[in-house]
């Protein structure tokens, strides 16, 4: 933790600028003050980021994105929204996320597929990235029965609940909602919290808007809130994990960078492991190719190499991401389930290797 | 403002002048508030800050992050207070810490499903009087680590006890400034290891029933290599019998049983005044990295290491795995006191190595040694035999300065 509370006359200033914002402002108007508060709202509404929360129907200045390639966890669909105050804009980087002006919010919400709830969606927690004087803060809102509000939870929660699974079916989990610190497990950035989706890479590519379809990025510029683009040819991408016309190697190193390179990399929390699977790491070793492990345990799996070309059944990284037992999974947070498509991209990935 | 003039308070008072805020409180949670409470606690504390944990139980299905500066988590004893994970759902480690100027005493943490304690990435970092253990004793499904630094600077482990890990119960890995000192580890697969770190001194410490006692690694394709400036001094390292049960694929899974002390590249490595017995494999050996690497920037050798006035008892006489054979394939058993490898670079081999860079040893007279010749063996077409002549390792290595911490300028 850092600096503390803000100087009061900076509360002064903003109330101000709140009020006169509030007098000229429309209706669902996001609440400024609200995510620069010390301390965050108990309910989820009190940001105002929705306009039909229940639909997911974003607020006037809240922006719906993906990223092309998603984190899994455990088959949750995910809603994701951006707001930057009013005026403001973030700025471009060709490879880290987009660095946001003070008093932006990075909105995302897990749900699954229900036909019995409004907008076909069950709700079930929207985490917040707020971005402060000092930095950014992440909390959890865990919503109620009926969708019309999300509750606050510091510590996290387990939920048990039965869920859709993509091929048909249902299964029975325990939904494990983070708690506060657990946040920073992933959204860590050399000691400071950071967001990982909003990166050049996974914004590059058309989001379908309820006007149409048009590339996020472009979309971002027109609406005021990104500045410094390059040229377009310039802009880097990553494919969609699951688009088989995509070349194997790019399609397997997405699905790393955006569901272990948050950890595994130089400025990480797994920094320690000296595998690093960023988008644009090149060297083989810290790939983990030939790689031996050093702080693995039993995650080893009684394998000698990170990644043995080839052979999947002799390389750990393919032995993590197919178990779902603590200790040995990976990633560590956000799943308790494995996903075979996963499994089944590395697992060709690592056989085409010579 | 809520400071208590308690056996604490000089420690609050430290951290309120460190920090510069005015907020520090005492926080109490027992396990009858129940564990969402204790979770939130360690969530919300603020720089400077208590945390007293009373005694009793509690049974986590997470782990626990402790990110907030200057904070001191203080339990009512290392048998009192139990951070119980057996039933852990999520999470590699029991407790997590990654923030800067933190105590953590007298409480116990057990059966996590990965590591026991650790720091990532922590600037003053005390362990003390902790316990980690997983109950069900030696197994392969324990987790790595009990007390698990990494990545840290200015580390204290003082008068922890650590039981069960499969890999390493005191694991200090690339840190810089480091003392270990007056704890117990019992078995595990390695008791204490320091590996990938700059100035540590290990001291008074009890390593006995673990696979291997006390090791010193150095590893390659690291954020933090090269090892450096070691003291391993005044601590016994004794019946270090249980056979090993780290998974494999580990570099600790092929540490034989009854291996006392053994230094595996590093330098400047001083090891002196301890106790060594009935260590079946070897007491002391002095080893190069065994496998394969690519890393132009890793020295797989050891440099420069000093071995003076240690005792030993019976040891030797059972030779485990493979590296105990090979061993005792070259010097016949009883394995002798100390044993090196031999293995040096290959311009050194057909040379000679500089007076910094050799193996210094200065024993009582019945100590007995063999230096194994394992790159002769392997590269000449005719048979070599070990050398046992200690006198070849006269001399001695000026001492690296005793590590310094601001944790023991504060007392």
């Amino acid at each position: 933790m850092t600096a503390r509370s803000p100087l009061p006359y900076l509360k002064r200033a903003l109330l101000a600028v709140l009020f006169l914002g509030a007098m000229t402002g429309g209706a669902a108007a996001v609440d400024d003050q609200a995510i620069l508060a010390k301390k965050p709202p108990r309910q989820l509404s009190a940001f105002g980021f929705f306009a039909d929360a229940a639909r997911q129907v974003p607020a006037t200045g809240v922006l719906p994105f993906a990223p092309r390639t998603p984190l899994f966890t455990d088959f949750a669909e995910k809603r994701r929204f951006v707001y930057l105050p009013d005026g403001q804009s973030a700025a471009y980087d060709a490879r880290e996320a987009f660095a946001f002006p003070v008093g932006s919010a990075l909105i995302k919400t897990f749900a699954y597929a229900a036909a019995d709830r409004p907008g076909g969606l069950r709700l079930v927690e929207t985490r917040v990235l707020l971005r402060q004087a000092q930095g950014w803060e992440a909390w959890a809102y865990v919503w109620n029965e009926d969708q019309s509000e999300a509750e606050l939870k510091i510590a996290g929660a387990k939920l048990p609940m039965e869920i859709p699974l993509p091929g048909g079916g249902t299964k029975a989990i325990t939904y494990a909602v983070p708690n506060k610190a657990q946040c920073k497990g992933c959204h860590e950035l050399s000691g400071e919290i950071a967001p990982i989706g909003p990166k050049a890479r996974n914004l590059n590519h058309a989001f379908a808007y309820p006007e149409g379809p048009e590339n996020q990025l472009m979309r971002w510029r027109a609406e005021g809130i990104l500045t410094g683009l390059p040229d377009a040819g310039t802009i880097p991408a990553v494919p969609d994990w699951l688009d088989e016309a995509a070349p194997l190697d790019a399609r397997a190193r997405a699905w790393l960078d955006i569901n272990c390179a948050h950890c595994h990399r130089a400025e990480g929390p797994a920094s320690n492991s000296g595998l690093f699977l960023t988008w644009d790491e090149q060297d083989p070793v810290a790939l983990g190719i030939g790689k031996r492990p050093v702080a693995a345990g039993r995650g080893a799996g009684d394998l000698k190499v990170d990644i043995e070309p080839g052979d999947p059944d002799a390389s750990i990284l393919v032995y993590r991401v197919e178990s779902n037992e603590p200790g040995v999974m990976m990633p560590e947070l956000g799943r308790t389930l494995t996903e075979p498509r996963a499994v089944a991209l590395l697992r060709a990935w690592v056989a085409s290797m010579e | 403002m809520t400071l208590k003039f308690s056996a604490g308070a000089l420690a609050v008072t430290m951290s309120l002048l460190i920090s510069g805020t005015g907020h520090a409180a005492e926080i109490r949670v027992s396990p009858a508030d129940g564990t969402e409470k204790l979770i939130e606690t360690f969530i919300m504390v603020e720089e400077g800050d208590t945390i007293l944990l009373g005694a009793g139980r509690w049974d986590l299905a997470d782990g626990l992050v402790l990110d907030a500066d200057g904070v001191t988590v203080r339990g009512a004893g290392a048998e009192e207070t139990v951070l119980s994970f057996k039933g852990q759902t999520g999470s590699g480690e029991g407790l997590l810490v990654t923030s800067d100027n933190v105590v953590l005493e007298d409480f116990a943490v057990e059966d996590t499903k990965g590591d026991g304690i650790k720091s990532k990435g922590s600037d003053v970092i005390t362990f003390r009087n902790l316990r980690v253990e997983w109950t069900n004793g030696p197994d392969e499904k324990n987790g790595a680590y009990g007390v698990y630094p990494v990545s840290s600077k200015n580390v204290l482990i003082e008068g922890v006890t650590v039981r069960g890990a499969s890999d390493a119960g005191i694991y200090v890995g690339q840190s810089q400034d480091i003392i270990v000192r007056n704890s117990l580890a019992e078995f595990n697969v390695a008791g204490i290891e320091i590996e990938n770190c700059y100035r540590a001194d290990v001291y008074g410490n009890m390593a006995r029933h673990n696979t291997g006692g006390i090791l010193i690694f150095d590893l390659p394709s690291l954020p933090q290599q090269g090892g450096h400036d070691i003291r391993v001094f005044d601590n016994s390292s004794v019946d270090n019998d249980t056979p090993n049960f780290a998974p494999e694929g580990n570099i600790v899974g092929g540490v034989p049983m009854g291996t006392g002390i053994m230094i595996m590249a590093n330098r400047n490595v001083h090891v002196f005044g301890n106790r060594l017995a009935n260590n079946g494999t070897v007491h002391i050996i002095v080893a190069a990295y065994p496998e394969e690497y690519d890393d132009e920037t890793y020295m797989f050798v050891p440099r420069g290491v000093y071995i003076h006035d240690n005792t030993y008892g019976e040891g030797g006489a059972a030779p485990d795995n493979e590296m105990g054979e090979i061993i005792a394939g070259r010097t016949g058993t009883p394995v002798p006191d100390i044993v090196w490898d031999g293995v040096t670079r290959i311009p050194e081999w057909l040379t000679w190595v500089a007076a910094e860079n050799r193996l210094y040893i200065d024993e009582a007279d019945d100590t007995t040694f063999a230096n194994a010749k394992m790159i002769s063996h392997m590269l000449l077409p005719w048979e070599t035999s070990p050398d046992r002549d200690i006198s070849n390792h006269a001399g001695s290595l000026p001492a690296p300065a005793p590590v310094e911490l601001p944790q023991d300028a504060e007392g």
